[in-house]
């Protein structure tokens, strides 16, 4: 047991004093603080520009006077009368004493027509603000000559009342779920990469010691299952210590901004108030899918005889973790098909996709024990092999790295009484 | 604690790696193990440390087959070299001595100690790869003896090594031999073999050749060399009755004979020919023995 905490500690501090842990660490660090802070960071950078001008030439004043109200509540533009002929208006534009000129003119039905002229047309904000406000002009111009009354002018325009409302009681509601979808999608989004990155660790960890040879003095020293688990676990700690740091500088980052009443973004994708089940959900699924892929990475990586081969043997793994991914992000806007449904019992997709199932829809306790004991269970039988197939794999040096060395590296593992 | 095996058997399928093999390695003492390339040593190697289960028979040590319980009372020095190359000796050391259950103290002092010894004390704080082939050799070396193990497997310790650190190892394990532990000694130079093992065991295709006492496998090979320096020409030994090998020196030749009186015979026929200046029967080396019971069988 000393042993195995020897190495588990050893295959820790190593890769926490690696470059590669402490360049990933403080780059996703930094990109949390980013996305914490996005609404402060854009306002910093827009909000202390003026307003900018917009030059008007109106052949109706009337126009003018309704486009200057829609437009009265946009801070950042300011709409000017503009006195003198279109050709001036663009060469001031050029000069930039305006951002942009508009020219309405009375079109085929005396309803109004612009023309937008500014230095660029690729930056569509302005333009399109401008061509919505117009749009409004028209329609009021147009049903004022139908002589519609303003007050049932007002009552066409104004959006319909839609509520969604879920019948079963547990049902999320349509704000929790737009929530909910923004954490899930978060939650995957880590799992995914996590499970991606340990993972080659773990087969790197393995592979490594192989090809410098020094397997053969480990293998002598301790058994090779407690190796692998060691190794297994301590990376494990290593992602737990990322996961950790992560969530404690995503927490501080996120009351701050919420203090500063800027947190609208983070509410709108469910950070600022978690539901705690789902954490819990995301943490047990992110150990259990962890575990499963880890075992298989290490028995994988025990069957190359170099480094290069090590990525093209962890090539099936890869493709199990991203077709998961990609079933949980289809089943992101469909959580309760079919497909989805099946899919969230087999093993290798259980981590990503019954935890989309459990955060986004309510389903019975039932089905997620299955899932889960499922889960372990496959856990249990790849610990298994794999702990046989590493055996022998760690004795095993040939030319080809293949899945059919399986075969021989279980040759080698026999048990013979 | 004497390391006996017992009609070990190993089969990978169907080719048969070691052949029912049975030794007995006794207590203190250096026993020499040889054979060509895939003759089997590795195998069997693996096969006393259990690292892999032998197909048929036992092998037992302290009572018992040797488990990872009794993994701090072994060394073993594998055939292909191999430390992380990334590490520095000292946190190398210390780990792989860990994990032969030394505690961490105890280990930075032996490792003060070997390096001292091999005269690289300055290497405490050096990367694996930084070094020489041979100097990782010699760390090598101290990964396998470090924590004082009763029972050392030393898997070619010195190949690739300069005469001066063969000196200086051959040194360390004769030191570890009289300090009481038992080594298991593979090589593929004679010389090193005959200089330090009583006992030995040639291994021919998974099975043993030869085996016991360097005096009595030398005496039971009958076999004698006669090196002869003389005047004439004395290419006419070759066709006496009983001369197996014929080979001309410079001055003289070199014969291999089956047996004492043959070198009688052979001294006959010198005689009255001309002037002899060196007649000497000698024990055949263990580079005879090996070529004539391994080779023999290649051709």
């Amino acid at each position: 047991m000393n042993k195995f905490f020897t190495i588990l500690a050893h295959t820790y501090k190593n890769r926490v004093k690696s470059k590669a842990f402490i360049i990933t660490t403080i780059i996703t660090i930094m990109l949390i603080l980013v996305v914490s802070n996005l609404q402060s960071i854009i306002e910093t950078f827009s909000g202390d520009q003026d307003a900018k001008q917009v030059a008007v030439l109106s052949e109706d004043a009337q126009w003018q006077e309704s486009l200057s109200q829609v437009l009265a509540s946009n801070d950042d533009l300011s709409i000017q009368s503009y006195d003198g002929t279109i050709e001036e208006a663009k060469q001031e534009v050029e000069d930039g004493d305006y951002e942009a000129a508009v020219s309405m003119k009375e079109g085929a039905n005396g309803l109004p027509e612009g023309t937008f002229y500014s230095n660029q047309i690729a930056n569509t904000s302005v333009s399109e603000t401008i061509r919505q406000s117009l749009q409004q002009v028209k329609a009021s111009v147009a049903t004022e000559r139908a002589n519609v009354d303003q007050q049932v002018l007002q009552e066409i325009t104004a959006p319909v009342a839609f509520e969604l409302v879920a019948l079963k009681d547990q049902a999320k509601s349509q704000e929790e779920l737009n929530q909910t979808r923004g954490i899930v999608y978060i939650m995957l989004f880590f799992m995914y990469i996590s499970v991606l990155m340990y993972g080659n660790m773990i087969s790197t960890e393995v592979a490594t010691e192989k090809s410098s040879r020094v397997m053969e003095i480990l293998i002598s020293s301790v058994s090779p299952v407690s190796q692998m688990f060691a190794k297994i676990l301590g990376i494990a700690l290593l992602g737990l210590t990322q996961f950790a740091l992560f969530v404690i500088v995503g927490y501080f980052s996120i009351q701050r901004s919420q203090q500063l009443g800027q947190a609208s973004f983070l509410d709108s994708v469910g950070l600022t108030n978690v539901d705690p089940g789902t954490i819990v959900y995301a943490l047990v699924f992110f150990i259990l899918g962890y575990l499963l892929y880890a075992t298989l990475a290490a028995t994988l990586g025990s069957l190359v005889s170099r480094l290069e081969d090590a990525q093209q043997l962890m090539v099936p793994m890869t493709l199990l973790v991203v077709a998961a991914f990609m079933i949980a992000v289809i089943g992101l806007g469909t959580p309760d098909s079919k497909f989805v449904t099946i899919s969230s019992y087999f093993p290798f997709f259980t981590p990503l996709i019954m935890f989309l199932r459990v955060g986004m829809l309510e389903i019975p306790a039932w089905e997620v024990g299955l899932s889960l004991v499922i889960l372990v269970g496959s856990i249990v039988l790849l610990g298994w092999i794999g702990a046989r197939v590493y055996r022998g794999g760690v004795l095993l040096y040939g030319k080809s790295s293949s899945l059919k060395d399986i075969k021989s590296a279980l040759q080698i593992a026999k048990r013979e009484k | 604690m004497t390391l006996r095996l017992n009609e070990v058997t190993k089969r990978f399928g169907s080719f048969t790696a070691v052949d029912h093999l049975s030794i007995e390695i006794p207590e203190k003492q250096i026993f020499g193990f040889l054979g060509a390339n895939g003759a089997g040593k590795t195998t069997t190697f693996r096969m006393i440390l259990g690292l892999i289960d032998q197909t048929e028979g036992s092998i037992s040590w302290n009572n018992g087959k040797i488990g990872y319980d009794q993994s701090h009372l072994i060394g073993y020095l594998p055939e292909e070299r191999g430390l992380y190359p990334k590490l520095k000796v000292k946190e190398q050391l210390v780990y792989l001595s860990k994990l032969r259950g030394m505690s961490k103290s105890e280990a930075l002092k032996e490792v003060d100690q070997w390096l001292e010894r091999f005269k690289v004390p300055d290497y405490h704080n050096k990367k694996v790869e930084e070094l020489s082939k041979g100097n990782q050799q010699k760390i090598q070396f101290i990964s396998a003896v470090l924590h004082k193990p009763k029972l050392l497997i030393l898997d070619e310790p010195f190949s690739g090594l300069d005469p001066v650190n063969v000196e200086m190892l051959k040194q360390a394990v004769v030191d570890l031999k009289n300090a009481g532990t038992s080594i298991v000694f593979s090589s593929h130079r004679m010389e090193h073999v005959e200089e330090l093992c009583e006992n030995l065991c040639i291994l021919h295709k998974g099975k043993p050749v030869v085996r016991g006492g360097l005096k009595d496998i030398k005496r039971s090979f009958g076999k004698k060399n006669i090196h002869i320096k003389a005047d004439f020409d004395t290419s006419f030994l070759e066709r006496v009755a009983g001369v197996t090998k014929y080979k001309p020196l410079s001055e003289g030749c070199r014969l291999q004979v089956e047996n004492e009186s043959v070198a009688s015979d052979v001294f006959e026929q010198l005689y009255g020919k001309g002037f002899v200046r060196t007649f000497d029967l000698e024990e055949p080396t263990l580079n005879d023995i090996f070529i004539e019971k391994v080779g023999a069988s290649y051709e």
